[in-house]
């Protein structure tokens, strides 16, 4: 049968999650990371026909949820009320906002707990601002639209200790997120407006739904691409730059050459031109 | 008020022959006589001392910018040969164990690994590496600041054409010091840097792709570039350098100093302190201000911190990669360049998104490099000059100069474009189509609004000298009449307002065969651009007219010539 590489990578992805799901952790609808990883290299090997089947499975397995139903009734009722202006009343999407089935609960998670949404203004990408809900309303919310259709839930909290491998996770932060985000995780430029925010002081659990979801204009990076374990490092060296400042001193906002060139115009040379100014004086 | 010894260099009464006059020694110079006279009796170095000794420096805070450069330079020698004894400039590849944890166990150049050696492992090695690049980045700014005064106050003409031009060829080579400098760690961030140069290279038709190769030893990166880099920045172009800053150094004693117009001060004189003793002990406890505030800042602010951006690996690019700030204003050319700027022509792609800029660069270059010998062609002023402009005195070279600084600084700060968007809420699009609009348009707004405002200002002078300063005392005449009470200028002030130069247009004139030459068409023409627009400085006649009926004038007079 013929697909394309990256399509197998995906569904392959998808389908072992949803599988561990099933397997493993039906009782807290979590799953587990070697289950997936495992999972995930069997996905690699089955053959086309295989696929079918399981991903059926998957598709069959995913209500299973820990959300009662009165929490996504008490959800759906905040979404009406909050988003279906800009989503629609069924979360189906309208042309002023995307379609929220299938993004997941980490989505919500991501976009609501981070004052992101609701949204203040159409611009060229919703803007952090104070949360607007309290945590209960947020899971509500998320229960509701991942009822909606299947997508990827809220991280297992043993990816979002920060106790990884620091120099894999920088090593992958480099390849995977420093074009957008600086080395340094200091932020940067998008086009028209858009940009990448800085990530210091952003919590574990955030940045992990972040990669896994992609909110705004940022890539995602599924579980095949990232593994959780991978994630996890990569949290790691976020969590380390913001514990351990610079070894040289003052960071200048770890922005690079323009800062440090602006800081040696302005007060180096400052300096040193009033001391001039100084020296040459004559004395009254 | 002026307190300074007033030296005339040409006619010297000097510390050194009082020195010879027939005094008592104390006991210790017995010892420092007799050592003297055994030096010199072998090197004969007492005409060379006598001459330097009594150079004579002009105070004025703006004629010490290009010691700043100087003793920044010794300051980077100093640390530069620290980092040597611990840098290794090699490619070869290495797995780095060093105690920076985010780092442990990542594959990386030597060059990376004994960089971040330094900077972790060595004792003081983090501190002299922020010394040296702290330094580097000043240096090229004095460079810079040195440049413009001398510039703006026409310190460059005649007889100082030549020593304009080796400063110039000094600038470029700290240029190319800093390059060299920045490429050398081989971490992320240097690595991008040589990518875009490489690409830079490449994109210069026939030959791009060969200097190219020669230059990385085939395909970029290659492992050969990082120790070519090295010999060039620790030997090839310090040498030059400190030959040209020598022959800088030797033209600026034997064309001597500049200096502002003042009293007492003319065309043949140089009134200042000398060198011995007054000048080398502040210049000497100046060194070690700048020198101390270079560490200063290199103890407390980082630079580069190579940590963060990781060894090279030609996939990455980080965010807010810029060059230093001495390169960013190629960096910006490129950035302004439109993209999609390019043609097949028989196979083969140009790319003028590439090319532009660097004929851009090269004409803003050239034209610094070359500005005092086109002025002087254009004045056509074979006299020596060493009493300073002000730099409205000098409107059209005023404003020029603010065209070139205005291109400089709107290609400079697109280098900046991202973090311009970011920190002030923009686009990144619309930046850099201002940045593009400013970069075209800006050199003719600024010299057009320059000029006029010298103009402006000149005339406003004009007013002094003939009427003296405003008093804002109103007094009634015997007949009715108001006037306000002008204070007359101290001949002082008078002076300084009054002497400058005065330059009007050429007349076209046939040469000694009765031929008009087309260069002569040219010379008259670029000649009525510098000139056509003046005001004349306020003649002797003039004043005393003006002393005559002072409160009759108030707007009439001969006013400027237009």
């Amino acid at each position: 049968m013929k697909i394309s590489p990256s399509a197998k990578l995906a569904s392959s992805a998808t389908k072992g999650a949803r599988k561990s799901v099933g397997a493993k952790s039906k009782r807290t609808g979590r799953r587990s990371p070697l289950a997936t990883v495992s999972l995930i290299v069997v996905g690699l090997l089955t053959t086309g026909g295989a696929y079918a089947l399981f991903t059926s499975t998957a598709t069959a397995e995913t209500s299973t949820s820990s959300n009662s139903q009165a929490t996504v009734n008490e959800g759906k009722k905040l979404f009406a009320a909050n988003c279906a202006t800009c989503h629609n009343v069924n979360g189906s999407g309208t042309e002023a906002g995307p379609s929220l089935v299938g993004v997941g609960e980490a989505s919500v998670d991501f976009q609501v707990g981070t004052g992101r949404m609701p949204a203040a203004a159409n611009g060229p990408q919703a803007l952090k601002k104070p949360v607007q809900f309290t945590n209960e309303d947020i899971q509500a919310m998320a229960a509701y639209v991942a009822s909606l259709g299947t997508g990827p839930s809220e991280p297992e909290t043993k990816y979002l200790q920060a106790n990884g491998d620091t120099a894999k996770g920088a090593e992958l932060f480099r390849i995977n997120c420093a074009m957008c985000h600086n080395v340094a995780g200091a932020g940067g430029a998008l086009t028209q407006g858009k940009f990448a925010p800085a990530l210091k002081g952003v919590t574990s659990k955030h940045i992990y739904e972040a990669m896994l979801t992609g909110p705004q204009n940022m890539p995602v990076f599924n579980d095949l691409n990232i593994t959780p374990q991978e994630k996890a490092d990569i949290i790691t060296y976020l969590k380390y730059l913001e514990k351990n400042p610079s070894p040289g001193g003052f960071e200048l906002g770890n922005l690079g050459p323009v800062s440090e060139g602006l800081f040696i115009w302005i007060f180096g040379l400052g300096a040193i031109v009033a001391i001039t100014v100084w020296l040459t004086a004559r004395s009254n | 008020m002026i307190t300074t010894t007033t030296t005339t260099e040409s006619q010297p009464t000097s510390y050194a022959e009082q020195g010879n006059a027939p005094v008592r020694p104390a006991k210790g110079m017995k010892f420092m006589g007799a050592a003297a006279n055994y030096v010199d009796e072998r090197t004969s170095i007492s005409g060379l001392v006598k001459e330097v000794g009594r150079k004579i420096f002009p105070d004025h805070w703006s004629f010490m910018l290009g010691e700043v450069a100087l003793y920044s330079f010794v300051v980077i020698l100093l640390s530069g040969t620290f980092l040597t004894f611990f840098f290794q400039p090699s490619m070869a590849e290495v797995t780095y164990n060093g105690s920076y944890v985010p780092l442990k166990g990542i594959d990386m150049s030597a060059a990376m690994q004994s960089a971040l050696n330094i900077s972790f492992d060595i004792r003081g090695g983090l501190l002299f590496r922020q010394i040296h690049h702290w330094a580097a980045l000043l240096f090229i700014a004095a460079i810079g600041l040195h440049m413009l005064r001398i510039y703006f106050t026409g310190a460059f003409r005649k007889p100082r054409e030549i020593n304009w031009f080796i400063g110039f060829v000094l600038f470029i080579l700290a240029l190319a010091e800093g390059f060299t400098g920045y490429s050398l760690p081989d971490d992320l961030l240097s690595g991008n840097g040589l990518r875009i140069i490489d690409g830079m290279v490449k994109g210069i038709p026939v030959i791009g792709v060969w200097i190219s190769y020669l230059l990385f030893g085939g395909e970029f990166p290659g492992t050969a570039v990082v120790s070519r880099l090295y010999s060039l920045h620790i030997m090839l172009l310090p040498a030059l350098l400190i030959a040209m800053l020598g022959a800088h150094l030797l033209l600026l004693i034997i064309n001597k100093h500049t200096q502002f117009a003042g009293p007492g001060k003319t065309n043949n004189n140089v009134v200042g302190v000398p060198v011995m003793p007054v000048f080398a002990a502040k210049a000497g406890g100046f060194f070690f201000i700048v020198f101390g505030v270079i560490v200063l800042i290199a103890s407390l602010f980082t630079i580069n911190p190579i940590w963060n951006y990781g060894p090279y690996d030609p996939s990455p690019v980080s965010a807010g990669t810029q060059p230093d700030w001495y390169i960013g204003f190629a960096d910006g050319a490129l950035r302004l360049a439109p993209p999609h700027w390019e043609v097949v022509w028989g196979g083969y792609t140009v790319s003028f998104n590439i090319l532009v800029p660097i004929v851009v660069l090269m004409g803003l270059l050239a034209t610094v490099a070359f500005y005092p010998f086109i002025e002087g062609w254009v004045t056509g002023d074979k006299r020596e000059h060493h009493i300073l402009d002000r730099p409205r005195n000098a409107p059209t070279r005023t404003a020029i100069g603010a065209a070139l600084m205005t291109l400089y600084a709107a290609l400079w700060a697109a280098a900046s474009s991202d973090l311009m968007a970011t920190h002030f809420k923009l686009s990144l699009n619309q930046v850099i189509h201002v940045m593009q609009f400013l970069t075209v348009i800006g050199p003719f707004i600024a010299f057009w609004i320059t000029k006029r405002v010298c103009l402006a200002l000149q005339k406003k002078d004009r007013e002094i000298v003939l009427h003296g300063h405003e008093s804002g005392r109103i007094v009634r005449l015997p007949g009715g009449e108001y006037i306000e009470v002008h204070e007359p200028l101290t001949d002082y002030e008078r002076w300084n307002l009054v002497s400058y130069n005065e330059y009007e247009p050429l007349m076209v004139r046939p040469n000694a065969r009765g031929v008009v030459t087309p260069i002569e068409r040219i010379r008259a023409s670029v000649s009525g651009f510098f000139f056509e627009d003046r005001i004349s400085p306020v003649t002797k006649a003039e004043i005393e007219a003006a002393h005559h009926d002072s409160h009759a004038e108030i707007d009439g007079g001969p006013g400027g010539k237009h």
